[in-house]
């Protein structure tokens, strides 16, 4: 005990300062939010939950984010990933895994090493491609080792100012800006969001569509894989989110705004938002990350 | 879930007379529902039995055992049409597509005239559609496993590919059939399997597109049962019939009907005037205070009354002028193949100063920060004072300089015909290089912090402008040189295929191509929700740029290489016949 006391300075338990933790003054928050991070730099956060009704847990998610800086330049590097396995299917929980262990193998080998090379040279490949060919050997990875699993698959590649995404499923990326602005990034393929599109049910219908959960394209199914790709000039600040339709299925946006604005950081907006998908029912698996854009 | 077996009826014993039976798990473990499935499994198989037609297999016997259902039914000799198109390598004929068609729409005709109520068959595909060795259809698979089946719990991928979006409100009319019917002729012809496209896109794979050789007579039948809405679909199974007999009888009968084409239009657009000078027009005009300035090859630079086309001035320098003059501060600044930079006053065209490469000069200026930049074939870029013509700094870029350099956020970016591409500082400095496989003569354009332009090796490229890495790439058919135009969404540019691409910005998919008849070296320029671009094919071609739709077109008697400029609703294009016309932009 006496040890520990050492160590610590003050035995366990014992508050570090008599004066409470308080939420910070609307003045305080300001100043948080006029803090520009110099050099600039990518601040994430992530959270995950099988959700209340669900045994297992089928989402995979992954984040990497590096800051590098010389005197020649400094290139922000962020890849970040949420793959939600398909229920249903006998190893849903092993394809949403094997699909982002094999696309970040790829894209890190392909990518990330060159930029950490001494003489820097860019890839000859364009990032779309090599985007492109690590969905696609991850469909093959997923066909190789769990045949008839699926997954969907929401890739977020930022380097520098650019923001390039691939995307299979419904799983969701979204561009929240400080100033309200709430932007959805990808297109669900999903039977009902064909159905909205084409007038056909709106969107509250579609929220409670028996068939809301079928998907039309997926890693691991059909051939050949064709994903959403596009690249977006990232914006000045702001957040990326990523998530499955456990938390977007869930969670009005208006609710996701207020807790990714409000939050003190990135960690604890993900945690909020898992809390707030499972205050809901959480009847589905819920994933989050969020990245803290360099402002 | 279940089998269907093959199995011998052993009532006849001195003969061999084969039957199917269909075996039902029933999954459900509530006795309740167990014993509402095989009621409901008893009264459609009775329903079944009452009917009678050649296209639908009969029903000989039901029974239910344990937790299994089983149904006795004709045996069908022959392949469903699914597996028929997976061996069948290529397009199956047209003609048997219509056959099968008329005959499924008998049977459809019959199930939905069915007394006391009409029967909606509803999952018609190819899996349920049996061709038999007499070559006629039989409907299998009445929808009676479907109850067996127990629901699945979250997210599932695959849709059912042939149903009309009513289906999925809940809502199965009779016209739902004709819907799937359309969609199983649009796999036939097409070879497109529905389940692994989005749903309700047919209209998105237009069937000539894939498979040339289907008619546009029963293209027009499969949509129009396509249709989102029923009531644009046919709308009955007998209007369908008569429409498919009318294509056969129109495509049958004799060689396959002649398309009509538009007849040949006469040249309708007039110029409102026309500048003849000595030689060619290769390059393009600019616009500036009710006057065009344009270069010839016959050495001039011309200024001319926009209004009119009356010569204001003209100056001579040594060699032809190809490229585009720049009006900056009251003067125009043009290069020459006479090795020179020339600047001249816009108003008198009165000499300012010149400067010298050591090289043609085939490359247009660029003016920013008090600085023109230009290139030269002298392989380097030059960077002189605006002002005093003196040179602030050159560039060797290897190989010559064609591109119109463009300066963005104080870089300057320009490409060289050996393939390489350049971004420099204010210095003088290079900051990075990225290789193209060959030339870059086009000019770059700069969106968003993305630089766009294409090379001589058939690649259009957008590139990150900081770090020069390559964000996407687009194969066109051939070379371009041309400098391509960027929209909100879109980016467009001419290629020596003779194509005008449209791509989406982002993802670089192609959005519409449109075909002139000779390479196209020039650019295109948006005006309103109007593109204008020449072709070496003699025409200034103007296409709605959405959709790439041609509007008009208008021929010169030479091959237009340059650019057309658009100033108060007037558009101007120069051809290698000597002549800049002046044109009105609408004109209809």
């Amino acid at each position: 005990m006496k040890f520990f006391e050492k160590l610590f300075g003050r035995t366990a338990g014992q508050p570090a300062s008599e004066t409470p933790t308080e939420p910070l003054s609307p003045e305080d928050q300001r100043g948080i939010e006029d803090l520009s991070y110099e050099p600039p730099q990518l601040i994430v956060g992530c959270a995950q939950s099988a959700g209340r009704q669900r045994e297992h847990n089928e989402d995979a998610l992954f984040t990497l984010a590096t800051t590098f800086t010389s005197d020649y330049s400094n290139i922000p590097f962020g890849l970040f990933m949420v793959a939600d396995g398909m229920g249903g299917h006998q190893y849903g929980e092993l394809a949403s895994g094997i699909a982002i262990r094999t696309m970040a193998a790829y894209i890190v080998e392909k990518l990330y090493t060159l930029l950490l090379s001494v003489k820097p040279a860019s890839p000859q490949e364009s990032l779309q491609e090599i985007m492109l060919k690590g969905i696609q050997e991850a469909h093959r990875a997923i066909i190789r080792t769990t045949p008839g699993g699926g997954t969907t698959m929401t890739a977020a590649l930022i380097l520098g100012k650019q923001l390039t995404i691939a995307h299979v499923g419904d799983s969701r990326a979204y561009l929240i800006a400080p100033d309200g602005d709430f932007e959805t990034l990808t297109r669900d393929h999903s039977l009902v969001k064909r159905l909205v599109e084409l007038g056909q049910i709106t969107s509250d219908e579609a929220a409670l569509h028996p068939q809301r959960n079928v998907l039309y394209r997926a890693l691991g199914q059909g051939e050949p894989i064709d994903p959403d790709l596009h690249t977006t000039q990232l914006p000045a600040s702001g957040f990326l989110l990523l998530c499955s339709d456990g938390l977007w299925g869930v969670v009005p946006e208006a609710e996701m705004y207020s807790i990714v604005t409000q939050a003190q950081n990135p960690e604890t907006a993900c945690l909020k938002l898992v809390q707030s998908a499972n205050a809901a029912g959480g009847p589905d698996n819920i994933s989050a990350v969020l990245v803290r854009l360099p402002g | 879930m279940g089998a269907v077996y093959r199995a011998r009826d052993l009532h006849f014993p001195n003969v061999v007379k084969l039957v199917a039976v269909k075996e039902m798990i029933i999954q459900a473990r509530d006795p309740l529902v167990r014993s509402t499935i095989v009621r409901n499994f008893e009264r459609e198989a009775n329903l079944l039995a009452t009917l009678d037609h050649p296209g639908i297999p009969s029903i000989y016997d039901y029974f239910t055992h344990n937790e299994r259902s089983y149904l006795v039914l004709e045996y069908i000799k022959g392949k469903d049409l699914e597996a028929l198109l997976q061996e069948h390598e290529g397009f199956v004929p047209e003609q048997r597509v219509i056959q099968w068609a008329i005959e499924l729409c008998d049977v459809l005709s019959y199930l939905h005239n069915h007394n006391p109520e009409p029967i909606i068959f509803r999952d018609m595909k190819p899996s349920n559609v049996m061709i038999n060795t007499h070559d006629h259809v039989v409907l299998i698979d009445f929808g009676i496993a479907k109850p067996f089946q127990g629901s699945q719990k979250g997210t599932m991928i695959g849709t059912e590919g042939y149903s009309p979006p009513e289906q999925y409100r809940g809502e199965a009319t009779h016209l739902v059939d004709i819907y799937a019917l359309g969609a199983t002729l649009h796999h036939l012809l097409t070879r497109r399997d529905p389940r692994l496209e989005p749903p309700f896109s047919f209209g998105e794979r237009l069937i000539h597109q894939i498979n040339p050789a289907v008619t546009p007579e029963l293209e027009k039948v499969v949509y129009k049962s396509l249709q989102y809405n029923p009531e644009d679909r046919y709308q009955s199974a007998q209007e369908m019939k008569l429409a498919l007999l009318e294509v056969a009888h129109h495509t049958g009968i004799l060689s396959p009907a002649a398309v009509l084409r538009p007849p040949p239009r006469k040249q309708s657009i007039e110029p409102v005037w026309e500048f003849a000078c000595g030689d060619e027009i290769r390059g393009t005009p600019v616009y500036y205070n009710g006057a065009l300035f344009v270069g010839s090859y016959d050495h001039n630079l011309y200024a001319l009354n926009a209004a009119n086309g009356a010569l204001i001035w003209k100056y001579a320098t040594d060699a032809g002028i190809v490229s585009t003059p720049v009006i900056f501060e009251e003067n125009v600044y043009f290069g020459s193949e006479d090795r020179r930079l020339h600047v001249v006053a816009a108003r008198s065209g009165q000499i300012y100063w010149t400067y010298y490469t050591d090289g043609p000069v085939r490359s247009s200026p660029h003016l920013a920060e008090g600085h023109v930049f230009i290139g030269s074939d002298d392989a380097h870029l030059h960077a002189v004072n605006s002002y005093t013509g003196h040179k602030a700094w050159k560039l060797d870029a290897g190989a010559q300089v064609r591109s119109t350099p463009l300066v963005h956020q104080d870089l300057v970016y320009f490409g060289s015909e050996s393939g390489d591409f350049y971004c420099a500082d204010f210095k003088g400095r290079i900051r990075w290089r990225f290789k193209a496989r060959r030339a870059v003569t086009g000019s770059p354009v700069i969106a968003n912090g993305i630089l766009y332009f294409g090379s001589v090796d058939s690649t259009l490229y957008a590139l990150d402008a900081r770090t020069g890495w390559v964000i996407w790439r687009f194969r066109l058919g051939k070379p371009t040189i041309s400098t391509p135009v960027v929209t909100d969404d879109m980016i467009i540019t001419g290629a020596t295929d003779g194509q005008i691409y449209a791509l989406d910005l982002k993802s670089a998919r192609e959005i519409w191509t449109f075909a002139t008849e000779h390479q196209v070296t020039g650019s295109p320029v948006i005006f309103q929700d109007m593109l204008y671009c020449g072709s070496v094919d003699g025409r200034l071609y103007c296409l709605d740029y959405q959709t790439g739709r041609l509007r008009w077109k208008f021929a010169t008697q030479g091959p237009i290489t340059g650019t057309p400029v658009i100033a108060r609703d007037m558009v101007y294009i120069g051809s290698t016949d000597h002549r800049l016309y002046a044109l009105h932009a609408q004109a209809a």
